[in-house]
């Protein structure tokens, strides 16, 4: 089913070429941008990292989850609970508290959900995170709708030198752009290790993976777990950036915004992922931002073309971005089309 | 609790277990045959409250919008299946996940260009706009009974076209193996059509008489999605038996969890599904 998408595992070399020269450009950003873009590409690399978390499951094992955005929101709101309003805590502890938690929370959601199959993957996870966004929604404790404040940003100190300083906004850039770098190099690993191989052989064909021996719940659940602890990170990193958290973070138009950024810019490659979040931010940043003409105000109405965007995009590109960049970098090599 | 508050609260959920079961009863009926994962669904819910408000602000009469209001959703099903959904029947549930996903944010982009943003109020019928005394302070109305009757009604109507007619023999055939349906000459593509306007005009009607009492709002149609999901997941995928019983089942928990644990409810439902998928990880009533 989805073995039938190329999945570009191995990067072509256009692709790896364009790949760098955006590298290059972000490290050079700061420089050039204004604090405003310098703050949205940050919020763009929290959710490449969010996008890629999902990739994991959703273009490696062929899992699609529509309900990822419970475990992105979840370690937002263990920052905010564990964030005292006098004074900031370090970043040392916090950040793996708020990591093992939505690993925990997947770990314990995925003992459930990997024992299903195709659709009703999708609607069991959907309605798993629909769960966790309730609890926080209609508990006033845990912030209700309106959310939490995130009074401080954590401190990275060693002994009493403070090592970085993430109230400022370039220094939370860069931190952000090598956690971003450090989870893709992870992630690549990881996919090509033999327990990334024996997620690309659940795709393509679980039973023939259980056939040949392999506990294939064991692999998927630790999938679902290692994805949910990824998008905790990606989750925290957003509660440090805004300094708010809310439910909505965990709503279902969440997921699918990440289920579309991943398929945006080529699935199962984890590199695809972060140009597809990229992509995505972007588009919707445009949409948002159309002018008025005449009486109307075409940004208002950003739900209109995003809609549309999305239905065309499933139309025409189903293989994203990287597809395209692979299509057009190797127009010359006549190869047979791969993917049937 | 006291017998006349039971009794309230057995039929509010009855009646609210029975609206589920008209959106699930598509819900599930396109997927089994179909193969569809249809997360637009709930639009068509938005879609049916809002004729009812245009229906009754216009010509002031529910009756006229249940049977336009439907016919409408009807058509609009059967253009939007030969425009959209016939071309994905055959795609992989991701890409059907992403193109009924765009199509929320564009019917929900459309209500509010149509009928702007503000929640609207429907009136009960006034034939109907009275109330059946239980004890001296207690009393249930009447227009409630009347949508239980309704479902009723078309579920009854719903089993007998499946399992009574030529056209539901040739679903269940369809259903069954579509290839094999189509060699035996049904023309399966317009039992897809007729099948998916079905779905669209079950879930319309579901909402133009839940209107009067759940008032018209945006984004109304997510809400009662994930409910749906959630009790196609329990009753099994593709089964309209197993949704009509699951669907009682959630109406069942989630009005007397409210009552009952009112700090947990909006959790007590996914519990249960929790706990159907540990027993049964293919739902009640897989076929």
């Amino acid at each position: 089913m989805s073995a039938a998408k190329s999945n570009l595992e191995r990067l072509p070399r256009g692709v790896q070429v364009a790949l760098w020269l955006g590298l290059l450009a972000l490290v050079a950003f700061p420089f050039v941008g204004t604090e405003f873009y310098t703050q949205m590409v940050t919020r763009m690399m929290i959710l490449a990292i969010f996008a890629m978390s999902l990739d994991l499951l959703q273009g490696v094992t062929g899992m699609v989850s529509l309900g990822h955005a419970a475990y992105f929101g979840l370690a937002g709101y263990v920052l905010a609970f564990v964030m005292p309003q006098s004074e900031a805590i370090s970043l040392w502890w916090s950040l793996p508290l708020a990591v093992l938690a939505s690993g925990l929370a997947a770990l314990v959601i995925g003992f459930f959900v990997v024992r299903t199959h195709g659709i009703y993957f999708i609607m069991v996870t959907m309605a798993f995170a629909q769960m966790v966004f309730f609890l926080f929604f209609d508990n006033r404790a845990l912030g209700g709708s309106d959310g939490l404040y995130i009074y401080f940003k954590p401190t990275v100190a060693l002994g009493s030198v403070t090592l970085l300083d993430l109230d400022n906004k370039v220094t939370l850039y860069y931190v952000t752009l090598v956690l971003l770098l450090a989870v893709y190099v992870f992630l690549r690993r990881l996919l090509w290790s033999p327990f990334g191989r024996a997620l690309a052989g659940i795709r393509v064909n679980e039973h023939r993976m259980r056939a040949m021996g392999f506990g294939t719940f064991g692999y998927k659940l630790s999938a679902f777990a290692l994805a949910g602890a990824l998008a905790g990170l990606a989750g925290y990193l957003w509660g440090v950036n805004t300094g708010y958290i809310n439910p909505e973070l965990m709503g279902f138009h969440m997921s699918a915004h990440a289920i579309m950024m991943v398929i945006l810019g080529g699935m199962g490659n984890f590199a695809g992922a972060i140009v597809g979040a990229f992509t995505f931010e972007y588009v919707l940043h445009l949409f948002k931002d159309l002018p008025y003409v005449g009486q109307v105000h075409l940004g208002k109405h950003w739900q209109l073309w995003m809609g549309s965007f999305i239905v065309l995009v499933v139309m025409f590109a189903p293989r994203g971005v990287l597809g395209i960049v692979q299509a057009v970098t190797s127009w010359r090599k006549t190869e047979p089309r791969n993917d049937g | 609790m006291d017998f006349p508050t039971f009794l309230i609260q057995l039929l509010n959920s009855v009646q609210y277990g029975l609206l589920l079961f008209m959106l699930a009863a598509g819900l599930t009926l396109i997927f089994g045959i179909m193969g569809v994962v249809n997360l637009a669904h709930g639009s068509f819910y938005m879609l049916g409250a809002y004729l009812a408000f245009a229906f009754s602000t216009l010509f002031g009469s529910l009756t006229l919008a249940i049977i336009g209001g439907t016919a409408l959703a009807v058509l609009f099903g059967l253009a939007l299946e030969w425009l959209l959904f016939r071309h994905f029947y055959h795609r992989d549930h991701l890409d059907q996940v992403l193109l009924t996903f765009g199509l929320i944010y564009i019917f929900e982009e459309m209500r509010s260009l149509l009928w702007g943003d503000d929640v609207h109020g429907v009136p009960v019928p006034e034939l109907l706009r009275f109330s059946i005394p239980l004890t001296e302070n207690l009393s249930y109305p009447v227009y409630r009974l009347f949508i239980a009757g309704l479902c009723i009604l078309l579920a009854v109507g719903l089993y007998l076209l499946i399992s009574k007619t030529r056209l539901g023999m040739k679903i269940r055939a369809g259903a069954f193996n579509r290839d094999m349906a189509e060699a035996l000459g049904v023309n399966i593509k317009l039992i897809h059509a007729v099948v998916f306007a079905l779905g669209v005009g079950l879930a319309a009607f579901a909402g133009i008489i839940a209107a009067p009492i759940s008032s018209v709002y945006p984004n109304m149609g997510s809400q009662v999605l994930i409910m749906c999901f959630v009790v196609v997941v329990i009753g099994g995928i593709g089964s309209v038996r197993g949704a009509l019983i699951s669907a009682l089942l959630v109406g069942l928990v989630d009005t007397f969890g409210k009552v009952l644990l009112p700090q947990v409810a909006g959790m007590l439902v996914y519990m249960l599904m929790a706990g159907v998928l540990l027993w049964k990880p293919e739902g009640l009533f897989k076929q």
